[in-house]
This record gives C-alpha cells, sequence and structure tokens, in this order.
C-alpha cells in the first residue's frame, strides 16, 4: 500500500512538471525572432502569411494558445507538426525506437564497464589499477562526444573496416556500436569516479568496520555491506545520467546520421515548429521522470531500510 | 554554353574521361548524401523549399521541364512541346502520353491542373507559388478569390493551354521539384505523406525519418533504357567530417565539400580526382538599406566596395571556394558579361568617395549575420577591419538564418549579408532590382532606379533573345555601377563523386540536385 500511495503522489507531481515545460517552451518561443511561416516559403504573399498564421493560430496571445495545447494535451493530442502536417505523435512514435536503443545501449555500455572500474580502483587505492580507471575517468569525462565520435569513425571504421561509419542500417547493432559507445564514455567515466568515491567512504564506515571485527570474511564484507550500500549513490547517479544521455544524444544521433528524437527536436527548433519541439522535449521529460522513479522503486528493493512514506 | 564556361572557369568534372565513354551499366545502388540539415523537411515536396529535400524528390517526382546542365537551361520534360501563340503569353502544351504514377495510372492534363491548383493553395503558402504566379489567375487562387487557375486549360487528355501574365519563358519557373506533377487521385489522400507516389525514375520504398530515403528503379519510367541503377539511397549526413569518413571509406558516393575539406582534397593525390566544382547560379553580398541615411549615397555604397579586400577574403577565408563577383548576374547566367571586372580594393579611392559623401571621418552601421562559414560571421568578423581603415565602424548583430531570412524580407536592418539564388534566369534575377517588385518577394534592398526599371521592362518586352541578353547585361552593369550591395562572390559549389559513379552533371542551379535517371555505377562500385 505504501508504494501504490507513493506511486499515485509522484505520478501526480509530474502534471505540474509537464505543465511548467510547456509553459516554458511557450514563452520562449513567443520571445525568441523567427517563425514558422517565413521558413515555408521565403516568398510568400504577405496576405498569405497572415492568412496562414491565422490558420496556425499563430496570430493568438499566447496564454490562449497555451490553453488550447494543454486542453488537447490532456486528451493525448501532441497536435499536428507545422512543418511536415503530421501528428507529433507520428512523428515521435517513428524516433522513440532509435533513441531508445541508443541511450539503453549506452546506458549499459557504461555502467558495465564504469562501475567495475570505479570498484576495482577503489579496493587498491593509490595503485596501478586506481590510477589507470582514474587516467580513463577524467578523460572520459573531458573527451568532447564530437570529436570522439570522429575519431571512432576513423578508427574501427576507416582503419580498422571493423562497422560501418554512419546510418542505421537495419537497426542492427553493428551500426550501434559506434554511436551507443560514444555517448556512454562519458557517463562511463561518472560511473567509475562515482563508485569509487562511494565506495571508498563506505569501506571507512563504522557498520564495516564492525561486519570486520565480527570476522566477517572481506569478500562477504563487500558483498554485503559495501556493493549494497554503494549502488544506492551509483543509482542516483544513473538516473540523473538518463536525462543527460537524452541531451547529449542530439550530439551524437546528427554526427552519426541516427534516426532518433534529438535530431527532430533540432530541425524542429530551427525552423519554429513548435508543436513538434513541444512533443519532443515533453517525451524527453516524461521519459525522464519515469526512469526516475523507477529508481526511486528500486531503492527500496536495494535497501529495505528505505520507506516509501 | 555552360561546358563551355566549366572549361575556361577551370572548373569541369574531374573523373576520368575513358569511364564516361563506357557504355552505362545497368543495376547497383547508387549511395547520395543529403548535406544541409539532420532530416528531410517532408516527403511532400510541395511543401519544402529545401535544397536538402530536392536531392530524392530528383527520383521520386517529375515537372513540366527538367534542368539541362549541359545546355545550362531548362528543357521540355513532361512536356513533349510547347507551341507559342498571343504574342508570347499563351503556352500549349503537349503533354507525354507515356509517363505513369509509380501507382500505375498514366499521367493526364488533370493531373498537372490539379497539382498547378493546389501549389497556389493560399491557406498553404506552398512555396512553389512563387513560379506558378506567371499563370493567369494564379494570384486569384492564392488570394481565396478564386477556386481554379483561370489560365490553365484542358484541351484534352494530353493537351494544356496555359495564359502567363507577362512575358516569360515559363521553363525557368516549371522546372524544380516545387512545381512537381501529382497524382490528382492520390495526392489529396491522407497517406501520401507518408507514402509519395510520383512520375520520377524511382519510386518510394522508405524513408527513416533523421537517416535516409530509398528509392527503387520505376520500370515504367518514360525514358527508355531508364534509369541505370536498381536502387538510389540518399543519407542524410548534415555533418562534413563524418561525410569525409564515409566517403574515404566508401560507403557514399557522393560527399558535397565544405572551404576546409575542398583544400585537403584537392592536396590528396588520392581524392584530387573526384572533385566536381561548378558555379552556382548565388551570388554572395552585403546588402545596404537606402532607408539609413549613409547608404542612400551611391558614393558610400561605391565606396564600401573599393574599401574591402574581397580576394583576399575569398582566398585565405573561403579557401578559393568561390568565384569573385563582378556583378550581380553570377558567372554561369546566360547573361554574365566576361568584360565586367570587380571593384579594385583601393581604400584610398574609398576614403576620398566617402569625404565626397560627407562623411569623411566615417559613421557606424549595424550589420546583420548569420553564422554561415561562407556568408556569414566569419566574412563579417575579417571585413570589420578593413572597413576601419577607412572609418567605418561597424556593430555585428548576429541571427539565426530562419531568422535573417525575415530581417531582409522586412527591411529591419542597415546591413545584412547573404546568399541569393541569381540565376537560372537573367531576367527574373535582375527584376528582384526593379521598383514594382516589393521588398518581401526579393527586391530586399528596396531599389528603386527608373533608368533599372526602363532597361528591365524593354528586356521583358523583346523577342529577340540577342537583344534580350544585351539589356539584361545592361541592367546588370547598371547595378554594378549604382553599387546596392557590396558584390562578394558567387559560389562554387563543390562534390566529391566516387570514381565508380558515373554521369554526375554538373548542375549550376544546385549541385546535389542529380537527374538520378542518368547516374549509374560500374561494376567496381562497393555497393553491387
Amino acid at each position: 500500500m505504501p508504494m501504490l500511495s507513493f506511486l499515485i503522489r509522484r505520478l501526480l507531481q509530474t502534471i505540474p512538471t509537464v505543465l511548467a515545460v510547456v509553459a516554458l517552451v511557450f514563452v520562449l518561443f513567443s520571445v525568441v525572432p523567427g517563425s514558422i511561416v517565413s521558413s515555408m516559403s521565403d516568398d510568400a504573399d504577405p496576405q498569405v502569411e497572415l492568412r496562414l498564421k491565422k490558420q496556425l493560430g499563430l496570430d493568438d496571445p499566447v496564454y490562449v494558445r497555451f490553453g488550447a495545447y494543454i486542453a488537447k494535451l490532456a486528451t493525448g493530442d501532441f497536435g499536428t507538426s507545422f512543418r511536415t502536417r503530421e501528428p507529433v505523435t507520428t512523428m515521435i512514435a517513428k524516433r522513440a525506437w532509435p533513441t531508445l536503443q541508443l541511450i539503453f545501449t549506452a546506458m549499459a555500455f557504461s555502467v558495465l564497464l564504469g562501475v567495475p572500474l570505479g570498484f576495482i580502483a577503489a579496493l587498491r587505492p593509490g595503485g596501478l589499477v586506481d590510477t589507470l580507471a582514474m587516467v580513463v575517468a577524467v578523460s572520459g569525462l573531458s573527451i568532447a562526444k564530437f570529436w570522439l565520435g570522429l575519431v571512432m569513425m576513423y578508427v574501427f571504421a576507416l582503419k580498422l573496416g571493423w562497422l560501418p561509419s554512419f546510418g542505421y542500417g537495419d537497426g542492427g547493432l553493428k551500426y550501434l556500436i559506434l554511436p551507443a559507445v560514444t555517448l556512454g564514455v562519458s557517463p562511463m567515466a561518472l560511473f567509475a569516479r562515482t563508485t569509487r568515491a562511494a565506495v571508498l567512504e563506505i569501506m571507512t564506515a563504522d557498520f564495516v568496520r564492525t561486519a570486520r571485527s565480527k570476522g566477517m570474511s572481506e569478500t562477504r564484507v563487500v558483498k554485503w555491506h559495501v556493493m549494497r550500500n554503494a549502488l544506492v549513490i551509483i543509482l542516483t547517479t544513473v538516473g540523473l545520467q538518463f536525462g543527460g544521455l537524452m541531451g547529449q544524444a542530439v550530439v551524437v544521433e546528427k554526427l552519426f546520421s541516427w534516426p532518433g528524437i534529438g535530431s527532430l527536436l533540432v530541425d524542429s527548433v530551427l525552423q519554429r515548429d513548435l508543436p513538434a519541439v513541444q512533443g519532443s522535449i515533453l517525451v524527453v521529460v516524461l521519459a525522464f521522470l519515469a526512469i526516475n522513479l523507477l529508481i526511486d522503486m528500486l531503492y527500496g528493493v536495494i535497501d529495505p531500510r528505505i520507506r516509501y512514506a | 554554353m555552360f561546358r563551355m564556361l566549366a572549361i575556361v572557369a577551370g572548373l569541369g568534372l574531374a573523373l576520368a574521361a575513358p569511364a564516361e565513354a563506357q557504355t552505362p551499366r545497368k543495376g547497383g545502388t547508387i549511395r547520395m548524401t543529403a548535406p544541409y540539415g539532420s532530416s528531410f523537411t517532408s516527403l511532400d515536396i510541395h511543401t519544402t523549399q529545401r535544397a536538402q529535400d530536392e536531392i530524392y524528390a530528383k527520383g521520386l517526382h517529375r515537372s513540366l521541364y527538367i534542368w539541362d546542365s549541359a545546355e545550362g537551361k531548362p528543357i521540355p520534360e513532361l512536356a513533349k512541346e510547347a507551341v507559342v501563340s498571343g504574342g508570347g503569353l499563351v503556352y500549349t502544351f503537349k503533354l507525354r502520353d507515356d509517363a505513369y504514377f509509380h501507382n500505375g495510372r498514366k499521367m493526364t492534363a488533370d493531373d498537372l491542373i490539379w497539382s498547378y491548383n493546389r501549389i497556389m493553395d493560399g491557406t498553404k503558402a506552398y512555396p512553389g507559388a512563387r513560379y506558378v504566379r506567371i499563370i493567369e489567375g494564379a494570384a486569384a487562387v492564392e488570394k481565396g478569390q478564386a477556386k481554379e487557375i483561370s489560365g490553365l486549360k484542358k484541351i484534352d487528355d494530353f493537351t494544356v493551354e496555359m495564359k502567363l501574365t507577362e512575358k516569360v519563358d515559363p521553363a525557368f519557373y516549371l522546372f524544380t521539384a516545387l512545381t512537381s506533377i501529382y497524382p490528382a487521385d492520390e495526392a489529396a489522400k491522407d497517406g501520401f505523406i507518408q507514402h509519395p507516389i510520383g512520375l520520377g525514375p524511382f519510386k518510394f520504398v522508405e524513408h527513416v525519418p533523421g537517416s535516409r530515403i530509398v528509392l527503387e528503379r520505376w520500370d515504367r519510367f518514360y525514358k527508355p533504357g531508364k534509369p541505370y541503377a536498381d536502387k538510389v539511397i540518399v543519407s542524410i549526413m548534415g555533418e562534413a567530417a563524418a561525410r569525409d569518413v564515409a566517403f574515404r571509406n566508401k560507403e557514399i558516393d557522393t560527399s558535397v565539400l565544405g572551404p576546409a575539406q575542398y583544400v585537403a582534397y584537392q592536396a590528396d593525390p588520392n581524392l584530387k580526382g573526384t572533385i566536381a566544382e561548378v558555379a552556382e547560379v548565388f551570388t554572395r553580398y552585403m546588402g545596404m538599406n537606402p532607408a539609413f541615411k549613409p547608404f542612400a549615397d551611391k558614393r558610400v555604397r561605391q565606396a564600401i566596395n573599393y574599401a574591402i579586400d574581397t580576394d583576399l577574403i575569398i582566398s585565405k577565408l573561403v579557401k578559393g571556394k568561390a568565384y569573385r563577383a563582378t556583378g550581380w548576374l553570377p558567372l554561369t547566367s546566360t547573361a554574365y558579361d566576361k568584360a565586367m571586372k570587380p571593384y579594385p580594393f583601393d581604400p584610398a579611392k574609398a576614403k576620398q568617395l566617402l569625404a565626397d559623401a560627407g562623411y569623411p571621418s566615417g559613421f557606424e552601421f549595424e550589420w546583420t549575420t548569420s553564422q554561415n562559414e561562407s556568408w556569414g560571421l566569419p566574412i563579417v568578423s575579417a571585413v570589420i577591419p578593413m572597413l576601419d581603415k577607412v572609418g567605418i565602424k561597424v556593430k555585428v548583430k548576429q541571427v539565426e538564418a530562419a531568422v535573417l531570412s525575415e530581417v531582409v524580407r522586412s527591411g529591419d536592418y542597415q546591413a545584412f549579408i547573404y546568399s541569393q539564388q541569381t540565376g537560372p534566369d537573367p531576367q527574373a534575377a535582375l527584376k528582384c532590382f526593379h521598383s514594382s517588385t516589393p521588398q518581401s518577394a526579393c527586391n530586399y534592398m528596396n531599389f528603386k532606379n527608373a533608368d533599372l526599371d526602363k532597361i528591365l521592362d524593354e528586356a521583358g518586352q523583346s523577342d529577340d533573345s540577342a537583344k534580350r541578353i544585351q539589356l539584361l547585361q545592361k541592367a546588370n552593369a547598371l547595378l554594378y555601377e549604382e553599387a546596392p550591395v557590396w558584390f562578394f562572390n558567387y559560389n562554387k559549389a563543390v562534390m566529391a563523386v566516387q570514381p565508380w559513379l558515373h554521369g554526375v552533371q554538373l548542375n549550376a542551379t544546385e549541385l546535389t540536385h542529380q537527374n538520378v535517371e542518368d547516374l549509374w555505377v560500374d561494376e567496381t562500385s562497393p555497393a553491387k
């Protein structure tokens, strides 16, 4: 029961978040110069432009447009793209799977590599493995994604010929590896650092010392006390990184011609296609909220002391 | 004409000549790239004016005319012939009776009339309206005053009569994909945007938004033996560096090159032979607003042209990937005057002109620019110290490309830097400076000059093409003297083409727009 009420409370909390995001985008688009009408035709009759603005509702005050959009949104209608004249939900549906593929693969790569790396480094602080792991971590955090992507293309596609340098192909793994690794290197480095710091801190905690003094083997201490406690911190970082990955995916998708929501968002912003921008941002926000909700729920599984009161 | 210009200007496709003499091979896949962004705007080519979208549309759709790069002019495509009457204002088109849409239905005059009426739908602002507007009654449809274009009349299933509003060559207006002919019955349906049907040599197979469009051979295409290839893939690749790797890795057959890559490819013996280049019909310039007091004086505008070392900017900053502008009409225009010389770099003369105009200490103006690497902020930054040396101070106002196009049309600027299409029709290009042309259309500097109007009107009425060219050259010279702009350069479009791809056309209207039915790949292509 406490879990259910927690879930309902968190779901209700998403409503003001979504409203705030939609309002922010509306306000931003109403103050920045440029309009979809001029990007559609640079030689349109002024009367036609006025008529088009009216038809698209762009001549209404912001609050009227905002109200109309929210009313539609409440029915699950994300509106119709000014640019392609397709329903925004259709446009997003076409792009959602490639973005999810990219983000989850990048996350899997970063967690599977970063967490063990940080863990091993923390077990022998100051040693060779620790030093090497931290060099990798700091480099991974510092390298620009665009540059890293190009280097990966150069090495693994052009020089070694192992993988294609761009494109979606059939959506298979060989097309996914380079963009996912490019996207995953930075969170991998962060996970390594976070894990190392967390493990080092927990290793000196009272309950670990107590466990050791009771004669518990080091393997059991690490497995039952250190790892479980470190996981809570790592999970929090994973949740936050999902949001970051969605933003960073824009660069990677564009570089690798990956058909995700990021490239849709960029083009929609440049062409002032407000419904498509709103839809793309909303999907990203909702996905971020959902993942963090899931992680909040996982806390209780990892650490039974955490309650959902 | 174009072929000659290509040789003279050192253009020319540097591909192996013997390969061109081979018999075109049937089959294979052509892998083109769309370099101008991270997506296609729409699969409805009537709705989008981006050069990016026309790349795939050249495979999927067809218009009344088509651009012939070798001849440097539009030639009949869906029209078999055009009979001109009514003092040059009435065209009677005999349409092809062997053109089939990709759903197997034969094209008729009804499809053409339906398509042009659709393009003039004023509630949609289709960009092709600017071309169809030359037909009598089209503007009334656009304004919602009529339902159908009165100047279009179906004579029979394959004959259409078209009345024009003025004496122009409709070929120059009705060759782009923006005026593609759609199947009247299918295009009105909702699903058409997701699965477009056209008359082109290739039919639609798949669109992966943000990644690629795949087309395959349409066996009922009306040109015997064409297309050669089985399939065309157009991959969206907005990042030049990524295109470079993919091209070197033989994953793509064509790649548009920017200034830095142009230099690198020229220096690389393995890549030098892949370069195809052409002077496109785009003029880059700084427009000056005559409503801003200093720019109302011709001497000030001329002084700006003298004060800037344009050749230095082209060679150092644009890396030679442009031709110096010697007037408004570009190098590949039929009315280009080879005798025209550019303004020399002469700061002393610029100072003198400024002093004569009453600005011995110079003045300050605001320069609106986008971030474009070839005609945006980097160029403005290079010009600022040059103008400073003659006393002119510049305040930079940076805007997005989409905003810039609004700024120039509204006249809300003191100066702006831009790239404007100045062809292929020289008459249309110069008419932008006619006082009757609104600023919102293409008279961005709101230029008004009675002498120019007179020359252009005379050229428009002339039936003698040689005389017309002469008059247009005169108008171009007058414009050069009036200097409403800083004449910067004409774009040199550069594309790398793999040695196994043949039939590439040096299209001066846009190099990436290829008539794909003429392209073929030999057996050395990795995409067999």
